[in-house]
């Protein structure tokens, strides 16, 4: 049977049109490049996909060491494991999901130099990836907080466990539609390339990633509550451990921020992926 | 849009900025903004270095317009830079064209480059299905067609391998079979068939033919090589510094990209080795060529086609014999006419042959010839050639009530009719 369908190919789309439907149309080709990668990853290693597993261990413990015994960093009554795990898995997702957004454009010009199919199929896919990785941590967490609930009365998990849905997609949101802005803008400046994991890892000292927002000094606190990541841990934090407070109206300026970071991403996105390969 | 018509386009224009683009840092786009705006000069300027103002730019294409219908097959040739990659890329959708048009009815299926997005760790069957999806297919597509997509990439013993290990020759089977079961009604092929082996390449053309013939997609290709163009394809576009210069029969475009530009003379005088080949030991040099009695190369029906060729001897010659070779207009030689032990002479002699060649099993259309004089002494082969050279062209035009229904595909030297034995 013939496609009757017929396309327009024109010197300029409305900036707004992001052509979801098309999206839609590629699902196979979005569940095959995640695919791609679980079966890439990991292939001529030893350990294989253990690795998801052992990387957040390794760093926790190193986190522990470093922040717990040696600097003595308050974790609000919280094992020091179970802790820093907390904000690793976490922080992990978030840096993950940034990392590959604002790789896209880059990482993918071989292939976006020769196929066309909708761009945002790659980035969507690098996140489904990143969170099928932060889907096994969270069992080996789980499986954490569960054992020390049960012989530490500190730990409490409790209702706001509810909202894990919402954060979680909430951090994949952010931390993609970082990235893609990046992406876009790295088309033409390299040098944010390089500042990518720099600013990455300078961001998480401003995140209540290795102390808790409650030792945050008064003056300080709502410059870094205003970082929409930091809302995102304390809650997350806060409904698994029972430490911390749930405070509504950071959360909402994170959303918010979340959203407009969102769409501006899109639009950026959309704006670039036409002419790109011209200039990469 | 007519309803044959498949591909549309309409003033279609891709402009390229020449010089550098930006100065690749933030910082130094910044300085040069900000002293452009105060109307001073951009300190990132490289000394010496050639301004490109605004509007300095490169016109990939310029104001393309082409219709092309169903069941076509189109070739595109023409020079390095004449625009042909870019048309593709343009219609595959890569890039976004800087003005004018294009519609396109159905899907498009690109192969510009062999084998994009297979992965080195992934085995055959899953590149299969990545690639297929990669260019558009679905999954529940590519299982219908899986069986016979491994039987055309002929890889069926090593579809479970990664693909790292396969030969390229492998690598373009592979990826040529998922393209070609693609069920897009439009194939856009940039010269890939180039890596597989010749029969491969054979039954790549073939199955794309077959594609346009009897499923009526239409199919474009990119090619550099004249012989695959006019194997597959049934219309050509000749593209020259990104404008169209010729749309139409494939044969007269490919010799207007060749430029065979000896096509219409009816005599030559050899002035230098232009058009001469290298040989060994020249000992004889040809003068001139002309066929005798004519003010054209054009010959009829059963005329025969009768030649003059004026040569000096360089040295003693013993036992000199001719071939004169006619080709195609692919200049592929289609068979040879012999002449040999014919003449014997001295240093310094100079000499006139004419002869007559029975051309009338040539069928319709244009003829390169070459003569190569060659030393004979021995009967034993290689002979030494003594002098080759490119010959006349010619043309043949048989009238109507001499020609019977003969197809350009089925060659061009039309044989005897064959005998039915008791």
């Amino acid at each position: 049977m013939q496609n009757e369908n017929i396309t327009y190919i024109t010197a300029k789309n409305k900036w707004y049109r992001i052509k979801f439907r098309e999206l839609w149309e590629y699902r196979d080709l979005m569940m095959l490049f995640v695919k791609r990668n679980i079966t890439t990853s990991y292939k001529q290693t030893v350990l294989g996909p253990l690795w998801i597993i052992i990387n957040p261990l390794l760093s926790t413990v190193v986190f522990t060491v470093i922040f717990g015994v040696i600097a003595g960093i308050s974790t609000d009554g919280i094992p020091q494991f179970l802790f820093y795990m907390s904000g690793n898995v976490l922080w992990g997702f978030f840096s993950n999901c940034l990392n590959k957004g604002s790789g896209t454009f880059l990482m993918n010009r071989n292939l976006f130099g020769k196929v066309y199919f909708p761009r945002l199929v790659s980035p969507l896919s690098d996140m489904i990836y990143s969170f099928i990785n932060y889907a096994i941590q969270m069992i080996v967490y789980v499986g954490l907080v569960v054992v020390y609930a049960i012989t530490t009365p500190n730990v409490q998990p409790n209702m706001y466990l509810f909202l894990l849905p919402v954060l979680v997609i909430q951090t994949a949101v952010l931390g993609m539609s970082v990235g893609l802005i990046i992406s876009s803008i790295t088309t033409k400046y390299r040098d944010l390339n390089i500042l990518v994991s720099f600013c990455v890892s300078l961001w998480m000292y401003v995140t209540p990633v290795v102390y808790p927002a409650s030792k945050i000094p008064e003056n300080l606190r709502g410059l870094i509550m205003a970082n929409p990541v930091a809302p995102i841990m304390e809650i997350y934090r806060h409904a698994f451990l029972g430490c911390g407070s749930f405070e509504l109206f950071y959360w909402l300026i994170s959303l918010a921020v979340t959203l407009v970071l969102m769409v501006f991403g899109l639009i950026v996105f959309n704006k670039v992926e036409k002419n790109f390969i011209d200039t990469v | 849009m007519d309803k044959n018509c498949v591909i549309k386009v309409e003033n279609l224009q891709k402009e390229y900025k020449l010089g550098v683009i930006g100065t690749g840092t933030l910082r130094r786009d910044i300085q040069s903004w900000v002293a452009k705006k105060r109307g001073k000069e951009d300190p990132n300027r490289r000394i010496g270095a050639k301004t490109y103002e605004k509007g300095e730019t490169f016109l990939a294409l310029d104001d393309f317009n082409i219709e092309i219908f169903r069941g076509e097959r189109v070739g595109i040739i023409g020079a390095n830079g004449a625009g042909k990659s870019t048309f593709l890329k343009l219609l595959s959708r890569i890039t976004a064209p800087t003005d004018g048009k294009i519609a396109y009815r159905g899907r498009i299926a690109s192969m510009l480059e062999v084998g994009t997005g297979f992965h080195g760790e992934l085995t055959g069957r899953e590149n299969i299905y990545l690639n297929g999806a990669i260019l558009g297919m679905s999954k529940a597509e590519v299982d219908k067609k899986m069986d016979q997509i491994i039987e055309f990439s002929e890889c069926e013993q090593f579809i479970d391998t990664p693909v790292k290990r396969y030969s390229s020759g492998m690598f373009v089977k592979l990826a040529f079979a998922v393209a070609s079961h693609l069920d897009a009604e439009i194939m856009i092929m940039d010269e890939v068939l180039a890596v597989g082996d010749m029969k491969f390449q054979k039954k790549c053309i073939a199955k794309m033919r077959e594609l346009a013939v009897d499923e009526n997609r239409t199919v474009l290709y990119v090619s550099h090589n004249m012989n695959t163009i006019q194997d597959l394809c049934n219309r050509c576009i000749v593209l020259d510094k990104g404008k169209k210069v010729y749309d139409g029969e494939v044969d007269e475009a490919i010799k207007l990209y060749l430029g065979g530009d000896n096509d219409e003379f009816f005599s030559y005088e050899f002035v230098d080795d232009r058009y001469k080949f290298p040989v060994k030991h020249r000992r004889l040099d040809l003068k001139n060529v002309k066929y005798i009695g004519r003010t054209t190369n054009l010959f009829y029906d059963d005329e025969p086609l009768c030649l003059e060729l004026k040569w000096k001897n360089l040295e003693d010659i013993k036992s000199l014999s001719l071939r004169i070779e006619i080709q195609d207009a692919r200049r592929l030689p289609i068979t040879s006419y012999l002449l040999e032990h014919f003449y014997s002479g001295k240093k310094g002699e100079e000499n006139t042959l004419k002869l007559k060649l029975d051309v009338s099993k040539f069928t319709d259309g244009r003829y390169a010839a070459r003569y190569i004089f060659y030393d004979k002494a021995g009967e034993k082969a290689p002979y030494e050639d003594v002098e080759d050279s490119m010959g006349l062209a010619f043309r043949r035009y048989i009238s109507d009530n001499h020609k019977r229904r003969w197809h350009r595909s089925w060659g061009s030297v039309k044989l005897g009719d064959i005998e039915i034995m008791e």
